[in-house]
């Protein structure tokens, strides 16, 4: 039984649709994602989960039970991380676990030892009774990630976790969270627009314009792109594009304005003859990859995934 | 029970939140107070030599003036208590507490206490002044004062409350509050009393709540009853409740229908 299944859950403001009939099942322990690029509806399905929006239709079943969004049951056996902050600045560290703790109703003695454990785990026990405002922006999302935890929930939902979070930082909050998830069975729910998050995930919801278009593995979703990815860059991606089509018989996609890319069974056999057909000059580089989590979101919904990632 | 509990929980801890903010910022204390000390020393003496209270005129303007003050002081702890809701709810603590399993009644009843709280400790230190106002501190009426001291804070901190989550925007809630408050406090019989040659201004006092506030804690100071024309005690300290537990209803109203 999936410890968390939506069926057809959606929203609308005013005319707008956000979410249309979303559905999912989330297993216990499972790391499940939602990828799309902003506008996607991640962020809204993220509200629906944790309560902060009720949905104009669809429902929830938490253990084969019926469950209202925003249910208490639900919000008592959840973690939440924010994407902006949810914490107090003027507080310490430790007051702001203990302040969490208590919400939950978890008893002093085992709310102070909860909190020293948490802070071990974040590596903030040296600042721990400074005022968060003193923070860094890692060390405040480590504490939010802390602070989520401190009930022990079966759930953890995220909204983009690692936003802002250098590299180091990064790969450092994901063993833990993976080492947390081996050790209790935490299920988390996160969306993000970053690939090499979503490679984290055991299963992926792909969302656009508040649609789920596919729901499967990182490795599922990336044999949907065949073979190999050619990465062209020129002066005139466009113009090139066309001559590819004119010349080759081949459909490229250009990424931006001086990028473009190829989907090719076997892109090796492929480069020389790219390189032959054009003049010296008209290509600046040329590059043979693997497919991404992005090209794979590019070939499911004819969009990038973020701008930036291009 | 355990729903109970955990609303318990989520007031106990927005309230010991605001204290512990409270106290890590003395600053507060002095910007809370400052206006209200200078206002009451400046227009007190300015207005002195003009003023005559009619039937008590041995009553200087200073001692006239003194419990509008203690008014003054609680709205402005008030609205700059709450004005942090905005920022809070989406961007701040408040979010931490909508997804924990205390109801939204309970985030307002607590954040609104906290607030209040912090009010009537500024509103206390205020009080120290009442010697210089020609008040005895032992001859206060000590319960009215409190009960009517609580009331108006929590009732004022509930009201912005209410105003900070409707309003999303932090100019126009103090657009709002400085419109619309800072008149009903100086018509409150603060600043003058209610005179029957200004029928519309007489009507507005009367419908005031913070007339009532003004009213309940001159009779405090004296003993129980002021020497001069204002509601009476009882019925000031019902009012009083009354705009409280109204204030708190809507702004758990609103706290349920409206997220963000």
């Amino acid at each position: 039984m999936p410890l968390l299944r939506a069926d057809g859950v959606s929203h609308r403001f005013g005319p707008r649709e956000v979410l249309r009939g979303l559905s999912f099942e989330v297993g216990r322990g499972e790391i499940f994602g939602f990828l799309g690029p902003n506008g996607a509806g991640k962020t809204t399905a993220f509200q629906v989960l944790c309560g902060l929006t009720a949905p104009t239709g669809g429902r929830l079943e938490l253990g084969g039970q019926p469950v209202r969004p925003g249910d208490r049951r639900l919000r008592t056996r959840m973690g939440v991380v924010f994407q902006s902050l949810s914490l107090d600045l003027k507080l310490t560290a430790r007051e702001n676990l203990l302040l969490g703790a208590a919400l939950y109703r978890i008893g002093r003695p085992d709310a102070r030892a909860r909190a020293r454990e948490l802070l071990e785990l974040t590596e903030l026990t040296d600042r721990a009774d400074e005022p968060v405002q003193r923070f860094s922006g890692g060390m405040r999302r480590r504490l939010e990630i802390a602070r989520a935890l401190i009930h022990r929930p079966e759930i953890l939902v995220m909204d983009e976790p690692t936003a802002g979070l250098d590299e180091v930082a990064f790969q450092r909050t994901w063993t833990r969270l993976i080492e947390l998830r081996e050790r209790t069975q935490l299920t988390i729910l996160l969306t993000t627009h970053r690939p090499e998050e979503a490679e984290r995930c055991d299963r992926l919801a792909v969302l656009q314009g508040g649609r789920i278009v596919a729901c499967e593995s990182p490795d599922a979703l990336r044999r949907r792109v065949s073979g190999d990815v050619i990465v062209i860059d020129a002066d005139d991606a466009d113009a090139l594009a066309r001559a590819l089509g004119a010349k080759l018989g081949l459909a490229a996609r250009v990424e931006a304005p001086a990028r473009l890319t190829l989907e090719h069974e076997r892109g090796h056999e492929l480069i020389p003859r790219i390189v032959e057909a054009f003049a010296p000059g008209r290509i600046r580089s040329l590059g043979l990859r693997r497919p991404s989590l992005g090209d794979a979101f590019v070939k499911l919904t004819g969009h990038l995934l973020a701008e930036d990632e291009a | 029970m355990s729903a109970l509990l955990e609303d318990l929980a989520t007031v106990r801890v927005l309230w010991v939140r605001d204290l512990l903010r409270f106290l890590r910022q003395p600053s507060r204390i002095v910007g809370a107070l400052g206006q209200p000390i200078i206002f009451w020393l400046v227009l007190g003496s300015g207005m002195a030599s003009t003023f005559r209270m009619q039937g008590a005129e041995q009553l200087g303007y200073m001692e006239y003036f003194y419990p509008g003050v203690i008014v003054m002081v609680v709205l402005f702890a008030s609205i700059f208590a709450t004005v942090s809701v905005i920022e809070d709810k989406s961007a701040g603590f408040l979010q931490t507490v909508l997804v924990a399993p205390g109801s939204r009644a309970a985030l307002v009843l607590g954040k609104s206490l906290g607030a209040a709280t912090v009010a009537l400790l500024q509103a206390a230190v205020f009080l120290l002044l009442a010697p210089w106002a020609g008040f005895r501190l032992g001859a206060l009426d000590w319960p009215l004062l409190a009960l009517a001291l609580i009331a108006t804070s929590l009732g004022l901190t509930a009201f912005g409350f209410a105003l900070a989550w409707w309003l999303d925007n932090i100019q126009a809630y103090h657009a709002i509050q400085m419109t619309l408050l800072v008149p009903l406090w100086v018509l409150s019989g603060a600043m003058f009393p209610a005179s029957d040659r200004h029928p519309l201004f007489a009507a507005i006092m009367r419908a005031n709540p913070l007339t009532y506030a003004t009213a309940a804690i001159r009779h405090a100071l004296y003993g129980g009853v002021a020497p001069i024309a204002a509601p009476p005690a009882g019925t000031s300290l019902l009012i009083l409740l009354g705009f409280c537990l109204l204030c708190l209803a809507v702004a758990s109203v609103l706290c349920y229908r409206k997220r963000t």
